[in-house]
């Protein structure tokens, strides 16, 4: 079937793309991009002004709890969500139960995901069986199992030994080793960002230089082994100041950003709740110079991408004792409205360098197809309405799991539809398209 | 002749209600419901001294008091102040309650609420655990005590112990020595000491002290002559000795020669300085014996205080019509 | 609005009833007053010392709060609910005559928390009730040993006693109709 989205704002960063042109998809591969393309039998989506089409978006930090977790999401169900929140592919993290560091477990997801037929999903197989930090995983057997990287995720690698043995062994396959940066002994039993406010709560702390000492031992040893390392969900600024440095120096580090590590402090542990379990995760909300060193690093080009570690966890779960409570917070419904209200609209970024964040630097990093709509790429698109005005209500997300702290917000901006492989996998009423 | 009968220490208050139907902690209360508390505590008192120690005022009310932890004085105090104002009263504590098998507190809370209590007194290992029951219940909620966070009835009798010997707040010198980090009594005390005009002033190791402390409005220092000189009220907090296996501090011996309250050391403060303690005491770690024993001591009487302020605090709470439970 | 007694009513009013509790109780002996608060107190200091005056004898004097014995219906009314004071009845009341003493007798209910009260503090011989105002529309089985004046009200009516030992001036103000 061939598909022409006709006169939308065509945003395509790694082609050179910014302008009101039509995009032609043929099947499930770009057929043209252009102004003025002939209609010629297809199928045509006016695309409203001002609305955006760009490569599809992939979000390459997410949980999607199967195997071993089912209550708080599935592959279906996070597929869903995702597809909800504009995105065409996401990455999902090992620690599942078992942990994803075997062929099986790889493959169950895979299948999994065919079967729900909806965004692509890459697995990211583990470090460490069982990611105990003890032995490597059969990592050869994870990429061709379909693994696109290596991580343990949940915490940091045990060792420095163990994590430059990984990032030798892995370079091997060109696959980057993705670092949840942390030390054990800071981080303790510590529940929320060690400041005024949890020491208002008391609530034990965890210091930004928790995540920097991981980041740094990353950025020594990407250097030692000339191999890839990404930095999972930074909040720090320390951590983003190794993260320059490193780059400067030519190291091959990269680093992702949470949309609430660039919108939230850790004055939401006390109001407009105290105590709210959906503003616990790890790493935690940070003071505002954190927050606004994150906005800085994505608006200067050293965050390399937005990813949102969409972590879902059951109600029940959540409802306890904040220092009892699970870490994290859903994200693939929230990300493209927060994005658009708080970076795209507030000034800090122009449009053209979200879609490197959200999609073209998540393929590079990954060695995934996708970020760019140039022809002959695989169909994938996302369709945004910058100006549509979005109300997050936490009972409507298609994830199994509510646990957001975005319950309630108003923002400017949203999803319109998203395309996987040429299909219409998601459309949103409200933004006025009509497919 | 109409002295002693008609004075009123501390002036009557603007206001005669508590705002909210709990009290999870002094970062809550205003100063004009701080004062409500005192003068309320002060007519409790009296009624400590009477042959019947009882007053209807909250008969047929039923108060939970639900132990997470383990407490004789404050859950003692907290049933007599119940029985004296004629409240029927249930103890729950941990070890006998369901929560040894594995029940959460969201399930114990609303279970508990079925059967309608108007108050529920809480202890909890966790910060944040009343501000949870709120949520879930009607009955209103008295933090005695939650985590690291609050410890508001404790401040409170702090202070009514204080205004009674000192005839008021502001303008004096209160030091607090101890494990600052871990001390709920600490930040009740800083929110309600500050706010009522005293200059407070924090003494302990920077590995016990909290981030940004002087952010609460104190003074900060790790000498513990600066602190103690000219204090009129000096509060030692406990040391527990499960911090030192924390690398917080070396050894306790090490904690009593640097912080330790000496009579050398009480000699630097007024010389009708107060010595404070929220119980229970280690001798000679945090304070030394002659000391806690001695003249200047006060302890005792903060405990028997306390009967006084929760009673104030239970029939604010509950005593009123403003605090009929909802639906 | 209408002013009842003025200063001068009053205060005779006071010496008036002090001669009747001498009389009716053939002196003072075992007598105690007890004020409760707050202007009966004030109420029951004038009467201590008038007493003094007419038998030169001093009859012990005490305050007390009946604050926390008010029933249901006491604790439901709208409008600023009263402060807890201190209560101060600094003699042991068993085997004395007690006169209870406050500023306006109406539905009964404060009498009966006072009485309430007193009996915890011990086993008085008597209990005698002294109130400036009586306005009527008992809801209990109370009745004034000693009345300053009874003064017929309608039920939206109110008395306010004003004494100058907390208000600024001596004077009973009758206010008829809705507003208070």
């Amino acid at each position: 079937m061939k598909r022409l989205l006709r006169g939308g704002r065509v945003v395509d960063p790694v082609n050179g793309i910014d302008g009101v042109q039509d995009l032609l998809l043929d099947g499930d591969r770009i057929a043209a991009v252009g102004r003025d393309l002939p209609v010629d039998g297809s199928t045509v989506v006016d695309i409203p002004q001002g609305v955006v089409v760009c490569p599809g978006l992939i979000d390459m930090h997410v949980h999607l709890r199967e195997p071993g977790q089912e209550h708080k999401e599935t592959v279906a169900t996070g597929v869903a969500s995702a597809v909800a929140g504009g995105f065409t592919a996401v990455a999902c993290m090992p620690n599942t139960i078992p942990v994803n560091d075997n062929a099986n477990v790889t493959s169950l997801i895979l299948t999994k995901a065919v079967a729900a037929n909806l965004a692509r999903v890459y697995p990211i197989g583990a470090v460490s069986r069982a990611s105990k930090g003890e032995l490597l995983a059969d990592i050869a057997e994870l990429k061709e199992a379909g693994c696109v990287a290596i991580t343990d995720d949940g915490h940091p690698v045990a060792t420095a030994l163990l994590l430059r043995r990984a990032m030798e062994y892995a370079g091997m396959f060109g696959m980057p080793v993705i670092e949840h940066c942390e030390d054990d002994s800071l981080k303790g039993d510590g529940v929320a960002h060690e400041g005024y406010h949890a020491a208002a709560l008391g609530l034990r702390g965890i210091p930004g230089a928790c995540e920097a000492l991981g980041v740094e031992r990353g950025v020594l040893l990407s250097e030692l082994t000339g191999s890839a390392f990404h930095v999972a969900h930074m909040s720090a600024r320390a951590s983003l100041r190794a993260v320059r440095r490193g780059k400067e120096a030519g190291i091959r580090v990269t680093c992702e950003v949470a949309p609430h590590h660039f919108t939230l402090t850790d004055e939401m542990l006390a109001s407009p709740m105290s105590y709210d379990t959906n503003t616990k995760m790890n790493p935690p909300l940070r003071e505002a110079e954190d927050r606004d060193a994150m906005l800085s690093g994505i608006a200067d080009g050293s965050v390399d991408a937005i990813a949102t570690d969409h972590a879902p966890h059951h109600y029940d779960e959540k409802n306890v004792e904040f220092d009892k409570a699970p870490f994290g917070i859903v994200g693939l419904e929230t990300a493209v409205s927060l994005s658009l209200d708080r970076l795209v609209h507030a000034g800090v970024i122009r449009l053209p360098r979200l879609i490197e964040l959200l999609s073209v630097n998540p393929a590079r990093i990954l060695g995934v197809s996708g970020g760019s709509l140039s022809v002959g790429a695989p169909a994938d698109v996302t369709v945004l309405a910058p100006e549509l005005s979005v109300r997050i209500e936490a009972d409507q997300l298609r994830s199994r799991s509510k646990n957001t702290p975005f319950n309630g917000w108003q923002l400017r901006g949203g999803v319109a539809a998203t395309f996987v492989g040429g299909r219409l996998v998601y459309v949103n009423a409200d933004a006025g398209l009509s497919v | 002749m109409s002295g002693p009968i008609v004075a009123q220490l501390g002036g009557a208050p603007g206001i005669t209600v508590l705002r909210n139907k709990d009290l999870l902690g002094i970062a809550d209360l205003t100063t004009d419901e701080i004062s409500l508390i005192l003068d309320t505590a002060e007519a409790m008192q009296e009624i400590g001294s009477r042959d019947v120690k009882k007053v209807p005022a909250l008969r047929g009310k039923t108060i939970v008091n639900l132990f997470f932890e383990p407490s004789t004085r404050t859950r003692t105090s907290f049933e007599i102040a119940e029985k004296r104002l004629s409240a029927d009263t249930l103890n729950i504590a941990s070890t006998s309650s369901s929560a040894t098998k594995g029940e959460t507190l969201a399930d114990t809370a609303l279970n508990l609420e079925a059967m309608r209590p108007d108050m529920i007194v809480l202890r909890h290992a966790s910060s944040g655990a009343c501000h949870l029951l709120s949520r879930l219940c009607h009955a209103g909620i008295i933090n005695a005590g939650d985590g690291m966070h609050e410890h508001p009835t404790q401040a409170l009798l702090d202070a009514f112990t204080i205004r009674e010997q000192k005839k008021r707040l502001a303008d004096l010198k209160v030091t607090i020595v101890g494990d600052l980090l871990h001390s709920r009594v600490l930040r009740s005390n800083v929110h309600l000491l500050t706010r009522m005009g005293a200059e407070v002033w924090v003494c302990g190791p920077p590995t016990l002290m909290p981030t940004e402390i002087t952010r609460f409005g104190v003074r900060a220092t790790s000498s513990i002559d600066d602190a103690v000189a000219d204090a009129d009220v000096i509060m030692l907090l406990r040391i527990q000795l499960e911090r030192m296996q924390g690398t917080l501090f070396p050894s306790l011996r090490e904690y009593f020669n640097v912080f330790g309250m000496t009579e050398a050391r009480l000699r630097l403060a007024k010389p009708d300085v107060m010595i404070m303690h929220p119980g229970p005491i280690n001798r000679g770690v945090e304070i030394a014996s002659e000391v806690a024993d001695g003249p200047y001591s006060v302890i005792l009487e903060q405990v028997a205080n306390g009967v006084a302020i929760r009673m104030a605090v239970l029939y604010l709470l509950a005593g009123g019509p403003a605090h009929e439970t909802a639906a | 609005m209408s002013v009842i007694m003025d200063e001068d009513r009053i205060a005779r009013t006071l010496t008036r009833i002090s001669h009747e509790i001498v009389e009716r109780n053939r002196g003072v002996e075992d007598l105690a007053l007890v004020g409760v608060r707050t202007r009966g107190v004030h109420l029951s200091v004038r009467l201590a010392r008038i007493l003094k005056e007419i038998t030169g004898q001093d009859v012990p004097n005490g305050a007390l709060d009946i604050t926390l014995y008010r029933d249901d219906l006491m604790r439901q009314v709208v409008g600023p609910q009263p402060l807890v004071r201190r209560t101060e009845i600094p003699f042991s009341i068993d085997d004395r005559k007690i006169l209870l003493v406050d500023d306006v007798l109406y539905t009964g209910r404060t009498t009966r928390a006072a009485l309430d009260a007193l009996i915890d503090f011990g086993r008085p011989l008597a209990i005698q009730l002294v109130v400036l105002v009586d306005r009527g529309h008992r809801e209990l089985p109370i009745k004034a040993d000693y009345v300053g004046k009874n003064l017929p009200t309608s039920a939206k009516g109110s008395v306010q006693v004003c004494l100058r030992e907390s208000d600024d001036r001596d004077e009973v103000i009758l206010r008829e109709g809705d507003a208070a």
